[in-house]
């Protein structure tokens, strides 16, 4: 063989590099011994998992949030990390919340250094409004973050993906086993990009599982964790329909705007979050379906039991699915073949082929707070510390036919409704329509949509005098305090920089 | 008005305020606030208070304030009520509230 | 123009947080309770909360009651005091039985009008039916002064006090009281409000209920939750065919007085004013849901 290339090599010189068979197992040694070649991937322990991903200091790790409050896989592997005496680190996880505060002692020992995620929440959100970390935290959106992979400027070293199953190949999914979360659209982008790929679950059932979201072909290691999540905060019940007459009284408005905006209509697509008065929206909007004999022809998300409960009734005929609510959202996706798992990637990336915002045409979105220009506000409460996500916000928003806006003009003593954000996480630009519990504004630039909901004798009120009516009632905030220094940058969803986030100042 | 004992008013519940008044221990008019919304507003709500105390010629107690988020007419009415309760008032003059 | 009286809203006085934001709902009245839904203990800082809101910018524009406690009892007189103090539209005097209670109320209120320099009978008053007794002199109670604008059938009181109780579908029970009620409002020129529906969550329930009042010639129904408010409208708008006959007979009366007739005429047939207000009426309701 060897002469045979040394041929090769003298016809055609620059063939020179390649090399002789020199057996069928010589460059593939897990194939030699048959144990290995099947049970390979398998370790024992979480401990052994991290000595063989070849994890070193400085490199980067990431997670994936859809276990949602219950998730109990980052704080065991960067505790375990810790344990192990490892420094440097910068974790990437699509989202934090208020589950993770106890990451807030190793952003203190140094333990992890850097972050990009979406979202923060709780202890680990205040410690860093508060000035812990040396380097600002990088806030990306859901489609953010498939970019910044897609650009190389995240790069995963080792992504530790808990599943609620795998087989010892590590065909995994969230949706069947125990402990299932449903759709695990963010996991499936990491997987895909890192260097190594741990998988962390609770069941490792026989070999082929499937469906496999995450495929074999793309897993390192295996690792069997009997504490992957807390059933009662993974699998809790979807949530219902709220009660509270405020909320109830924004959704009706909502589906109202949704109605006489002329995006109702036959084979319409729709995306809706998870706060209440979305959840309402959803309902009111799928009580005004069946009166006019209307189904939509998808259904993007985040998706909840609500949505799945209008797609089982036919009102919706396909249900796309980048991470599950609820159980009742898990279950749907189990069972309807019409309800299918995507990634971050295929969900709301702006520089993928094709994402699914760009195909929807009206959306139902929160905000803490939204100006004069209609820019909003999901991350900084109203002391100006992190609280929140960016999410798949300012993905949706950009690219949907008609974004909508809910919430109370005043919640509590704070308007909701101001002069400028402190945060800017979705540009105005983005957003067609507010509508809160006192009236409904909508952003000039969209003069149809406005005189087609004026006709239509909706409460239409200038987004100045919303805000006026809000401090006319609270009285005027003082303004926020902050240091010069800054603690997070938010990314818009395509990696340029639309805002920052200063540490706040405490002083009296 | 003469701050005779130990009086509450309103609740801890969402937009409310609890108003707790009691006589002064040294003659003086002191007020501790504590709310959910101390940066934004707790300048106003400190006025507030001062003023509705002022209008009932409180000048020696000490007052409490624990605050939900209530808004400025909730919180005087609470400060009022509070008040009159302390000082075991029977009627109220309407035009000073 | 007559004021629609549809949907009159019940708030707790004592309640903080809806006592700020209730006016969102926009009912066509306000019903700030001191009575039932205070505890005794409540009752002066309740008081003192409901005359704030009274006087709030947020309320200035919805007509606002007070349902104030009984005049024999320690706390009716000072809530009165706050009531026309605070600019409240109605008050609302519970347990109503005989019209001397209005008269007393009537001469109580003028006092006060005129102590505050508020415009003398401005206030006005409604009763509220609780009671056989009651029931029997709504007649008298409806023409007891010139302030009063409503008769309202409490349902619960009038059935502990006839010693009977809710049956459900179709409710004998009530039967009486409510046309009792109704003649005596009509008879006196007054609003007629139908009793509370309970159950907020069963909103067919209340939807049959609002119907039956609605036939009857109810003007409206006190409600405990908002989110009976919409519903209530949309069942007092009009069908397309009452709106259309309604619009016909307002261009007719339009007409007749453009020609300087005496006598308006549709379609052959007179049509007499009680026929024309009533359009307006349906017309109102329309446009209001």
């Amino acid at each position: 063989m060897a002469e045979l290339v040394e041929e090769l090599a003298r016809q055609v010189p620059d063939l020179c590099k390649l090399e002789p068979f020199a057996g069928a197992t010589a460059h593939t040694p897990n194939l030699a011994d048959p144990e290995v070649k099947l049970h390979r991937k398998l370790c024992g322990s979480l401990q052994e998992a991290i000595e063989k991903s070849d994890l070193r200091d400085g490199m980067t790790i990431s997670f994936h949030h859809a276990f949602r409050e219950g998730d109990k896989v980052i704080n065991q592997v960067v505790g375990k990390l810790a344990e192990m005496g490892f420094r440097d680190l910068t974790l990437a996880t699509s989202s934090l919340l208020n589950c993770h505060d106890p990451l807030v002692a190793h952003l203190k020992s140094g333990v992890i250094t850097q972050i990009y995620t979406s979202g923060l929440r709780g202890k680990v959100g205040d410690a860093i409004s508060h000035g812990i970390m040396r380097r600002p935290v990088q806030i990306h959106s859901h489609g953010g973050r498939a970019n910044l992979l897609q650009t190389g400027e995240l790069k995963i070293h080792v992504a530790f993906l808990g599943v609620s199953c795998c087989d010892e190949f590590g065909n995994g999914n969230g949706s069947h086993g125990e402990l299932n979360c449903g759709a695990l659209g963010y996991a499936k982008v990491d997987a895909q990009y890192a260097r190594t790929v741990v998988l962390l679950t609770p069941e490792i059932v026989p070999f082929p599982n499937h469906p496999a979201s995450i495929s074999q072909d793309e897993v390192d290691l295996i690792v069997h964790l009997d504490e992957v999540g807390d059933p009662k905060l993974i699998s809790k019940g979807a949530a219902r329909t709220t009660r509270n007459p405020r909320e109830l009284l924004i959704a009706s408005h909502a589906a109202d705007v949704v109605e006489h905006s002329h995006y109702l209509r036959d084979g319409f697509s729709v995306q809706t979050g998870s706060g209440a008065s979305s959840i309402a929206a959803t309902q009111f909007i799928g009580e005004k379906m069946t009166a006019k004999g209307i189904t939509a022809s998808f259904a993007l998300g985040g998706i909840t039991g609500g949505i799945a409960d209008l797609h089982a009734k036919g009102l919706i005929k396909t249900l796309i699915d980048v991470q599950s609510f609820d159980i009742d959202a898990a279950k749907s996706l189990r069972q309807s073949p019409a309800h299918i798992e995507i990634s971050a990637n295929e969900y709301a990336n702006a520089t993928s082929k094709g994402a699914y915002v760009d195909r929807v045409d009206v959306v139902i979105l929160a905000a803490l707070e939204i100006d004069l220009a209609f820019n909003v506000n999901v991350i900084t409460g109203s002391d100006g510390v992190l609280r929140g996500a960016s999410g798949g916000h300012c993905d949706v928003a950009a690219a949907a036919n008609l974004a909508i806006v809910v919430a109370p003009l005043v919640r509590g003593r704070m308007p909701t409704v101001v002069n400028k954000v402190t945060t800017v996480i979705t540009p105005g630009e983005s957003i067609g329509v507010l509508v809160t519990d006192q009236g409904i504004a909508v952003n000039p630039n969209r003069p149809e949509l406005a005189k087609r909901l004026l006709d239509a004798g909706l409460p239409m009120v200038a987004i100045e005098e919303l805000h006026r009516r809000a401090v006319a009632l609270t009285g005027v905030p003082e303004p926020l305090r902050f240091l010069d220094r800054i603690v997070a940058v938010i990314r818009y969803r395509d990696g340029t920089v639309i805002d920052v986030v200063r540490q706040v100042d405490e002083r009296e | 008005m003469d701050i005779i004992k130990e009086a509450i008013a309103g609740t801890l519940e969402s937009s409310d305020v609890l108003v707790k008044v009691l006589p002064s221990q040294d003659g003086s008019l002191t007020l501790h606030v504590q709310s959910e919304v101390i940066k934004q507003f707790g300048k106003q709500i400190r006025a507030s208070v001062m003023q509705t105390l002022d209008a009932l010629s409180v000048q020696a107690a000490t007052v409490v304030v624990s605050d939900k988020g209530a808004l400025d007419c909730i919180i005087r009415a609470r400060v009022q009520a509070a008040v009159l309760r302390a000082a075991g008032a029977q009627e109220i003059d309407w035009s000073v509230l | 123009m007559m004021k629609l009286r549809r949907s009159m809203l019940f708030v707790p006085g004592d309640a903080a947080g809806m006592v700020s934001t209730s006016f969102v709902f926009k009912p066509d009245t306000i019903m700030f309770d001191l009575e039932d839904a205070v505890a005794p203990q409540e009752k002066d800082s309740a008081r003192i909360l409901v005359y704030h809101a009274l006087r709030h910018p947020s309320y200035r524009d919805i007509e606002t009651a007070v349902r104030i406690n009984g005049l024999d009892s320690e706390y009716g007189l000072k809530d009165l005091e706050m009531s026309v103090r605070g600019g409240a539209d109605i008050v609302r005097l519970p347990k109503t039985e005989k019209p001397e209670d209005i008269e007393l109320l009537d001469q109580h209120i003028t006092r006060i009008e005129q102590a505050c320099g508020r415009q003398v009978g401005q206030t006005r008053v409604m009763a509220a039916i609780e009671s056989a007794y009651g029931v029997v002199n709504a007649v008298s109670i409806a023409r007891a002064s010139p302030r009063m604008i409503a008769l309202a059938l409490a349902g619960f009181d009038y059935l502990v006090d006839m010693q009977s109780e809710r049956s459900g579908e179709s409710e004998p029970e009530l039967f009486y009281a409510r046309a009792a009620v109704l003649h005596a409002a009509r008879a006196a020129g007054l609003d007629a409000f139908d009793v509370v529906y309970g159950d907020v969550n069963d909103m067919e329930g209340f939807l049959r209920e609002v119907m039956i009042a609605k036939n009857l010639g109810f003007n409206g129904k006190s409600l405990i939750h908002p989110r009976q408010i919409k519903p209530l409208h949309q069942s007092y708008a009009p069908t397309p065919q009452e709106l259309a006959r309604a619009r016909r007979i307002i261009q007719a009366a339009e007409k007749a007085k453009k020609e300087g007739l005496g006598v308006i005429s549709l379609d052959g047939k007179m049509v007499d004013p009680p026929v024309v207000a009533h359009a307006e009426l349906v017309l109102r309701r329309a446009e209001a849901v």
